[in-house]
């Protein structure tokens, strides 16, 4: 079996969001990066878990990206994973890194793709239902739980107010959210072996991005806080009802 | 030319974001000097004209059964057709479930341009500039299209819902079967639990709850409000409550009209989840809670104390008591 798992570059979650260049890029200056939670405690690590059960499987990590995003790649191989690849060029929007990435799986071989269920910097959600079209492959998104059995997945997706399980063979495309597996912690012998793994730099096709971000706004700022005194608590119900005007 | 919006439905019913999701097309159209056109694709219980009323002048719907069982690859084939059919220049999604499930893949199939997660009109004057949340509700971007086709998913509670008067033109579409890879084994639904997503009001519990056997009174005051209940990761993820109800960075994301958060300091990460909420209100014991920064109504006081007069001010209002 050959999985393989996709890997974005995210700010950390405490990062500040900032913006410069008249509001038309991240301010990237001193923000920690880190795999996209996503990525790394749902997609990679339940892919690492059916490679602890099966130990034939091989799994390759995919990135779309330039040299800044080895720290990760190679933090991502410290947790498991076989080789990574990654594709040399500034990911410009969801359609052309899907389309780098199935360009790679095309003809990869793999029986499972796995995607985070979305980025936590630009929120698409997008990636892993292009790629899936993009090789005409099922896809299943937001997946909580996911089991193999032979050829066949079984797959539980959260949908909103429950859950439906699903059945599908493979090959597939899956986006991974909470529920799938349990975060980890790189330890010193994944960490050492990572070095060596080989991270191959593919370049990328030509392809022609569908979106463009034009500009960044930051949210309003509030007013400020009104506080009711907590032996006065029922004032809460009455502002409201008669200010905010919400029951 | 027209705009097409996918109406969402579950157990036969239209789902709310499809009201929101069919005003904005509405709106859209009126917008851009186009009409708005729909497709529902399986069987109903409601009746289909009535979304005429949302402002869409028809409904494309293929009336089998088996599309009940949502087949992402099959419905973006069959969205696809209709769409090239009625030359549809803008295709509208609710973000959620579904959405998420089909627009990528119609994306890239018509190799129309995706925003996903929309939070208000786009701006047409000058090309088309859709404004979204990026950096999980800490930012806006503004995302413009550059293709003939557009694909726009517009999330939960971001556009209200507009009714007026009037009935869609229903027509019937034939459509060649084709065995769908994906099966659908069973379904639970919480029933009569309001989606967190689709939530008017929130009320959501942390740490300072205590333990789970404590939550009685933040599904009191849920239910009272018709309101979804939430929790704090610690609180998924100490088992307390299950972990769809974690909101926040790495949980669900919401933007109620009004979340009220008991016993949450407001970690940056849980701000993230929940900063799009038009109304927030704390309620912590600790007055130096980060929380109350972010809050439009704050009680430094004991959950277990403040919660039990906040029902009793719902029942009076409400003539329970």
């Amino acid at each position: 079996m050959k999985i393989l798992v996709c890997i974005s570059k995210t700010p950390d979650t405490t990062a500040k969001i900032a913006f410069t260049d008249n509001n038309r890029k991240f301010a990237a200056d001193g923000v920690q990066w880190i795999i996209n939670p996503y990525d790394e405690w749902y997609a990679l690590v339940r892919a690492i878990e059916l490679k602890e059960k099966d130990p034939s499987a091989v799994i390759h990590l995919i990135t779309v990206g330039t040299a800044d995003a080895d720290p990760i790649i190679r933090k991502a191989l410290a947790l498991g994973g076989d080789e990574a690849l990654r594709v040399n060029a500034d990911g410009q929007d969801s359609f052309f890194i899907a389309s780098q990435i199935a360009a790679v799986a095309k003809d990869g071989g793999y029986d499972l793709i796995f995607t985070g269920k979305e980025t936590i910097d630009y929120n698409g959600s997008s990636v892993g239902g292009m790629i899936a079209a993009l090789l005409d492959l099922p896809y299943i998104s937001l997946a909580a739980k996911f089991d193999l059995a032979g050829n066949s997945a079984t797959i539980v997706r959260e949908v909103e107010g429950g859950e439906e399980t699903e059945e599908v063979s493979l090959p597939l495309v899956v986006s991974c959210q909470k529920g799938m597996a349990e975060q980890r912690i790189p330890n010193m012998k994944g960490i050492m072996g990572a070095r060596t793994k080989p991270l191959k730099v593919l370049d990328p096709q030509p392809v022609e991005a569908l979106t463009e971000i034009v500009s960044f706004e930051l949210p309003p700022t509030k007013k400020g806080v009104k506080m009711i005194p907590a032996e006065n608590a029922e004032e809460l119900i009455r502002l409201l009802h008669e200010e905010a005007k919400l029951m | 030319m027209s705009i097409l919006v996918f109406i969402d439905h579950a157990d036969g019913h239209f789902k709310k974001t499809t009201y929101e999701a069919l005003s904005y097309g509405a709106a859209l159209a009126k917008q851009t000097g186009t009409q708005a056109e729909a497709v529902l694709l399986g069987t109903v219980s409601e009746d289909a004209a009535s979304l005429g009323k949302y402002g869409i002048q028809k409904v494309h719907q293929v009336n089998q059964e088996a599309l009940n069982a949502f087949d992402p690859q099959t419905y973006i084939r069959i969205i696809a057709g209709i769409a090239q059919a009625i030359q549809a220049t803008v295709i509208v999604f609710s973000h959620n479930s579904s959405g998420k499930a089909i627009a990528p893949g119609l994306s890239a199939r018509l190799k129309a341009g995706l925003v996903t997660g929309a939070i208000a009109l786009p701006d047409t004057s000058q090309g088309f500039l859709v404004k979204k949340n990026v950096f999980s509700g800490k930012a806006f971007a503004i995302v413009s299209i550059k293709t003939p086709v557009r694909i726009i998913s517009l999330n939960p509670n971001a556009y209200p819902v507009v009714a007026g008067e009037g009935s869609a033109e229903v027509v019937q579409e034939a459509l060649a079967p084709e065995a769908a890879k994906v099966k659908l084994k069973s379904v639970v639904r919480a029933s009569g639990e309001i989606p967190l997503t689709e939530a008017e009001i929130v009320v959501s519990g942390g740490r300072g709850m205590k333990g789970p056997e404590n939550w009685g009174p933040i599904e009191e005051l849920a239910k009272l409000l018709h309101a979804a209940t939430a929790c704090s990761r610690p609180v998924a993820d100490a088992g307390w409550r299950p972990h769809g109800e974690h909101v926040g960075q790495t949980g669900v994301a919401i933007a109620p009209n009004l979340y009220i958060a008991v016993g949450i300091s407001g970690a940056i990460q849980h701000l993230a989840g929940v900063n799009r909420s038009k109304v927030i209100v704390v309620i912590n014991k600790d007055p130096e809670a980060p929380f109350f920064k972010a809050a439009d109504y704050g009680i430094a006081g004991d959950a277990f104390e403040v919660l039990p007069k906040l029902i009793g001010a719902v029942k009076k209002l409400r003539g329970l008591a």
